[in-house]
């Protein structure tokens, strides 16, 4: 078993741990963190395939958390006030049933993925970030000024969506719920870089004119990375409002986009537990250093540029060491 | 008459007032080895730009196995079967040898659009990557990261991806390239046996290599082909001996 492995493994018993201390010791805001904690790290993990492995430095990722969320927010919205969402040509009613909902929030992302995809992939390097980034500033904008769901206010939920066998405003099941679907990504994401479609990509970052040269096309690879990245950080989105019962704008915003990725590069950029080690860092550095003091986002800045120019391999790299590569 | 695999139809390529390639026809036969052999700044790698799909002619065609690919991009001339290796490695170098070598055996083994599956784990994948490494005497080095080979080794590599696409034709882009004697030689030796499996186009600055190996020898100007021939019609003839190998030669 190598350091790596041992890591991972010690993260995902702590994040069992952690929560099941919580129900014993009825501490349920511990839980809500826990949970924040693993949202958020599905979000990340979702970047973690676009950035980690595509190399596509995408500064609008919160595009899809944003419509995930509003996904979420919309539907639960009419199914709270008994409207249709449509009446013509066909009536479609709001829902407050998550597999619905989810369904909607990765049909939604993935085609925004798509044609984000598409147009910003014309560019590399700076251009790419710019483009991804004035995406999700045309989202952000457009959010605010959609009155119809709340505007600059957003929307408030009153109950959590439904999940059948579970009872979701028991936190301790919610978190369940979130777990289970941030391992499944997680496995989904490690049997996606060994598969070819995962080789070719890795290599499409490091050198696409060899993939090129052997028959692929490096920026549909990259297309497709970017749509599945999408679609994670999506599902992640509408968990996440699930999680406040509030959508709002902000889930559109820059600053997000940069917070998942601040996410992925303390972890370790394309290590598989590297988001969910930099979303544990992160909930936890909010919350016990938020509490001493509100100036906490500069310790966090010192964090990554410790990470950024002595830990390359991030918090995962710096405890597991360098990647192992199976034969 | 031996079957033409690979040829270029007076492809024509200019860069501003720069005549990179004038009206340059030659053709790759099978089971021969074609060197191309110039100055530097002859016009070499805007011509293997053309073959390969990275550059467009400006006039001319270039067919492989009697098809005109001149508009295929890069990826679908490769599809078709053009194999190339690059003059500077082009290896994911954060990847093991292994990984590398299987990129070719994936290329050549349709889209990539598979999710779930260890590509390693592939046996029809890592039998035809595994089988390269060996030809060209890396199967030690399989699981080393291709960042800690030596660039012998890297050369080899470079070899070997190609290989496992399985093309109709090679490109070689001065495959010797930074080769000691002894590496270089045993490249010559491994590919005066592949010309059987697949005829090589060979630019090459290596004379020893180029005139031990090549069937055919084109010598290129100031973008135009002055001369084709064989190895000694070439080291004969007076307009190469003044342009290219000095009168000394």
């Amino acid at each position: 078993m190598t350091r790596e492995t041992l890591f991972n493994a010690a993260l995902l018993l702590g994040l069992i741990a952690v929560p099941a201390w919580a129900v014993l010791a009825d501490e349920p805001f511990t839980i809500t963190l826990a949970t924040r904690a693993v949202i958020l790290a599905l979000a990340a993990a979702g970047l973690n395939i676009a950035l980690g492995i595509g190399g596509l430095v995408s500064l609008g990722h919160a595009v899809f958390f944003g419509i995930g969320g509003y996904a979420m927010g919309i539907l639960a919205h009419h199914a709270q006030s008994y409207t249709n969402l449509m009446d013509w040509p066909f009536v479609i009613p709001g829902t407050k049933f998550m597999p619905v909902i989810w369904l909607v929030a990765i049909v939604t992302s993935a085609l925004a993925a798509l044609v984000i995809g598409i147009l910003s992939l014309r560019t590399t390097g700076a251009y790419f970030i710019m483009i991804t980034l004035a995406f999700g500033q045309m989202f952000f904008y457009f959010a605010i000024s959609w009155s119809a769901y709340g505007g600059e206010d957003g929307m408030s939920i009153y109950v959590r969506n439904s999940f059948p066998g579970l009872n979701t405003l028991v936190p301790i099941q919610f978190y369940g719920l979130c777990l289970a679907m941030l391992v499944l990504v997680l496995i989904f994401s490690a049997r996606l870089r060994r598969a070819p479609f995962g080789l070719a990509l890795n290599a499409a970052r490091q050198v696409p004119a060899r993939l090129e040269a052997v028959g692929m096309d490096p920026t549909r690879l990259k297309l497709v990375a970017f749509v599945i990245s999408g679609v994670i950080t999506g599902l992640a989105g509408a968990l996440f409002a699930d999680l406040n019962r509030f959508v709002s704008p902000s889930m559109f915003s820059w600053q997000f986009s940069g917070e998942i990725m601040i996410l992925v590069i303390l972890g370790g950029v394309g290590r598989l537990f590297g988001p969910v080690a930099g979303a544990v860092t992160f909930v936890a550095l909010e919350h016990f250093l938020g509490g001493i003091t509100e100036f906490w986002h500069i310790i966090l800045g010192l964090l990554l540029l410790a990470v950024v120019l002595f830990a390359r391999g991030g918090i995962t790299g710096l405890i597991a060491g360098k990647e192992v590569r199976h034969d | 008459m031996t079957e033409t695999i690979l040829a270029t139809k007076g492809i024509t390529k200019n860069f501003g007032a720069l005549r990179a390639s004038h009206d340059i026809s030659i053709d790759l036969r099978a089971g021969e080895i074609h060197a191309i052999i110039g100055p530097n700044g002859a016009g070499k790698s805007t011509l293997i730009g053309q073959i390969c799909g990275s550059l467009t002619p400006d006039a001319g065609r270039v067919e492989l196995l009697g098809r005109d690919v001149t508009d295929l991009s890069t990826d679908q001339r490769a599809r078709a079967g053009l194999g190339r290796t690059f003059q500077i490695s082009a290896l994911a170098m954060e990847d093991t040898v292994l990984e590398n070598a299987t990129l070719g055996a994936l290329g050549a083994s349709g889209p990539p659009w598979r999710f779930w599956a260890s590509a390693l784990g592939d046996k029809s994948l890592r039998d035809k990557a595994e089988a390269a490494l060996e030809r060209v005497g890396l199967a030690e080095a399989r699981a080393k990261r291709c960042s800690d080979l030596s660039h012998g080794q890297r050369r080899q590599l470079e070899v070997a991806v190609a290989l496992t696409l399985n093309p109709k034709a090679f490109v070689m882009d001065e495959p010797m390239a930074g080769l000691g004697a002894a590496g270089s030689k045993e490249l010559t030796t491994f590919l005066d046996t592949l010309r059987h499996e697949a005829p090589i186009l060979l630019v090459e600055h290596d004379m020893d290599a180029v005139f031990a190996l090549a069937d055919r020898i084109s010598v290129l100007v100031y973008g135009e082909v002055i001369a084709t021939g064989t190895v000694d019609e070439i080291r004969n003839d007076p307009r190469v001996r003044e342009a290219y190998l000095g009168e000394s030669a």
